[in-house]
């Protein structure tokens, strides 16, 4: 799937190289197919600014983080407050609504403006730690399956196909129900949900990279299995782990946002997007659009953000993924 | 053909022996149903006897074989509220489901080939930038947001459209109950479709073939649907093939904000009343409808294309 990187090129011009020792020759092979994936970051920078997108995406996604770090600084008032008597309040765009409240406030007089920045902690942590976690889980167990092959391949692979018979969404309710609402479980959830896909990609690759000369070259000045695994093969998986992850973590903040939403996910007493959008809902019929559309429209804009990043990662590092 | 499709159904059968498992493996820890069951006031013995009635003092691995045993010939037991057969309830529920993911399918798939290959065909002009834009919003919308909004703006601003239950059994207000949940379904894949149609359709506008039928002389309008659109459709119908799949799964938020009485809400209200059996039941069917599904879809494409019979 990826384009075979200057690592392989190399490897292969080097060893026709006349003059070399059998061992040096290995020897250097083996430190070529181990750096092979080094990327200049101007280079990228200047690719992610050209793109009016992902610029755009790059700049919500600073904001969003911003507003995660320093809730407890920027936010006006406590998010778990409840003004009862300021119950229900219009924001500033409102003749009844007043500048102590800018997004209005939900019915239990809660600020929505205060809410909305610490729900922001939530849905990045548990985009960000969800998917390192899915990650960590999905390339061990696919540079193993695809390493070993034989039966622990097959014995992965099957309970791959297991999980993904089961709709996602579905697997994470069904072990959420188990373990309990919680911060934790969640993330807990999330990540052994969406492992799958890591796993796949990884063990698919290295089909085809553990047949290359480099790595026979390591394998040949004694280089353990490990060592070959980690510092030869999965290095040059990483254009494709990157791409998976970035889109990932948009199908996790929303997969996070709907089971709080369902009211399985993080307990109500931590604000989260999800959460308030599902409080808000009992305020249709009533008129009080701001507290369940403010809420909802942050984490769209995440989500699109992430997104529009993800497809920039994806032409920048690895066009052949394009469908 | 025939040995290919021998071993897809065994795949197929294999998967769900896992899932079952899977499934009963994950209920299994989820609690004691015995203390919900039994009056508040029961004594130690009580409980234990009501343990021992219901078989749940047996080690898992006999309780296992007993739910796969009654599993294959459709009994999941019964539902520890409701007293019925979950079986029967979940049946109840499978129409309604149904019919929601079939509506938001169609809705998805008749709109978003016309859409792609319009964007596709209109490159970079403002009808690609306005539907690429909008199918960006549609893959970063969350399901129950677009439902809740639909909700406001159609059902109280407005005031067209209902916005809760599937309606009388009339066809007219079965139809206008389907509206709302069904697109609020059926957005996400719809979004995801037309970007996949409009990339699929240019990769293959620039291919040789096409420049041989335009050099030709075959107007442009056939060319795009007589010669580019059927290859560019083959990847878009493998993805929407496991997207009706998918939308089983999007049906457990849309039914939620709909009040749509299907399998997804009948799972949310079971798990929340720490309904154990209806909850494995309802699990496992949704899994299988899912497999069976994947397995139709996987059949259709061996036969479409022999290549895949032989990876």
């Amino acid at each position: 799937m990826a384009e075979p990187n200057e690592g392989a090129a190399e490897s292969r011009k080097k060893s026709t190289d006349a003059g070399q020792s059998q061992p040096e020759r290995a020897n250097s092979l083996a430190r070529v197919g181990a750096k092979s994936t080094k990327r200049r970051m101007p280079r990228a920078l200047s690719s992610l600014f050209a793109n009016k997108l992902a610029t755009f995406g790059a700049i919500v996604l600073v904001l969003v983080t911003f507003a995660a770090i320093f809730a407890p600084v920027i936010a006006p008032h406590d998010p778990n407050a409840q003004m009862l008597v300021d119950n229900r309040q219009p924001g500033i765009w409102s003749s009844e609504g007043s500048s102590t409240y800018i997004l209005g406030t939900d019915s239990l007089g809660r600020d929505i403006f205060s809410r909305i920045l610490y729900g922001a902690q939530i849905s990045l942590l548990v985009g960000i730690t969800a998917v390192a976690l899915a990650g960590a889980i999905g390339i061990t167990l696919g540079l193993i399956s695809g390493f070993y092959g034989r039966f622990i391949d097959d014995v992965i692979m099957r309970i791959a196909d297991v999980q993904l018979a089961i709709p996602f969404i579905l697997l994470a309710i069904a072990i959420l129900a188990v373990l309990g609402q919680g911060l934790q479980n969640v993330i807990l959830t999330l990540g052994i949900a969406n492992w799958v896909v890591y796993g796949r990609v990884v063990r698919g690759q290295v089909l085809s990279w553990k047949e290359k000369e480099f790595v026979e070259a390591a394998r040949s000045i004694g280089a353990r299995d490990v060592s070959i695994m980690l510092k030869h093969i999965l290095p040059n998986t990483f254009a494709s782990i990157i791409v998976i992850a970035s889109f990932a973590v948009a199908a996790t903040i929303l997969a996070e946002a709907a089971l709080s939403f369902l009211g399985l996910g993080v307990p109500p007493s931590i604000p989260t997007w999800g959460g308030m959008v599902n409080r808000g809902r009992d305020n249709i019929l009533t008129g009080e659009w701001w507290i369940y559309t403010f809420p909802g429209l942050a984490i769209m804009f995440t989500v699109l953000a992430v997104n529009v990043i993800g497809d920039w990662l994806r032409d920048y590092l690895d066009p052949r993924m394009r469908v | 053909m025939t040995q290919y499709i021998i071993r897809r159904i065994l795949q197929a059968f294999l998967v769900m022996l896992g899932v079952t498992f899977l499934v009963f493996i994950v209920m299994f820890q989820a609690g004691d149903p015995v203390i919900l069951m039994a009056s508040p006031d029961a004594s130690a013995e009580e409980i234990e006897n009501l343990r021992r009635n219901l078989g749940l003092d047996r080690p898992w691995y006999i309780q296992y074989a007993d739910f796969l045993g009654g599993a294959v010939q459709g009994d999941f037991g019964n539902s520890l509220r409701q007293g019925q057969p979950v079986f029967n309830l979940v049946m109840e529920r499978i129409p309604a489901t149904l019919q929601l993911a079939a509506s938001a399918f169609v809705f998805s798939v008749v709109i978003s080939i016309p859409v792609g290959v319009i964007s596709a065909t209109r490159r970079n002009t403002i009808y690609d930038n306005l539907a690429m834009g909008f199918a960006l919003l549609g893959q970063s919308l969350p399901v129950f947001f677009l439902g809740v909004m639909l909700i406001w703006i159609f059902g109280f601003v407005f005031g067209w459209l209902p916005s809760a239950g599937r309606g009388d059994p009339d066809f007219v207000s079965r139809m206008r109950h389907l509206i709302l949940p069904a697109i609020t379904l059926g957005t996400f894949s719809l979004a995801q479709n037309a970007r996949l149609v409009r990339s699929s359709l240019l990769e293959v506008l620039g291919l040789d073939y096409v420049k041989t039928a335009r050099a030709k002389g075959i107007s442009e309008y056939h060319v795009i649907m007589r010669h580019a659109l059927r290859n560019a459709l083959i990847p878009v119908v493998t993805v929407i093939g496991i997207q009706f799949g998918a939308l089983l799964g999007g049906a457990v938020i849309t039914e939620t904000v709909f009040a749509w009485p299907g399998i997804g809400r009948l799972l949310i209200q079971a798990i929340n009343q720490q309904d154990f059996p209806l909850a494995v039941g309802a699990v496992t069917i949704i899994a299988l409808i899912f497999v069976v599904l994947n397995l139709i879809v996987d059949l259709t494409y061996g036969f479409l294309d022999p290549r895949v019979r032989y990876s």
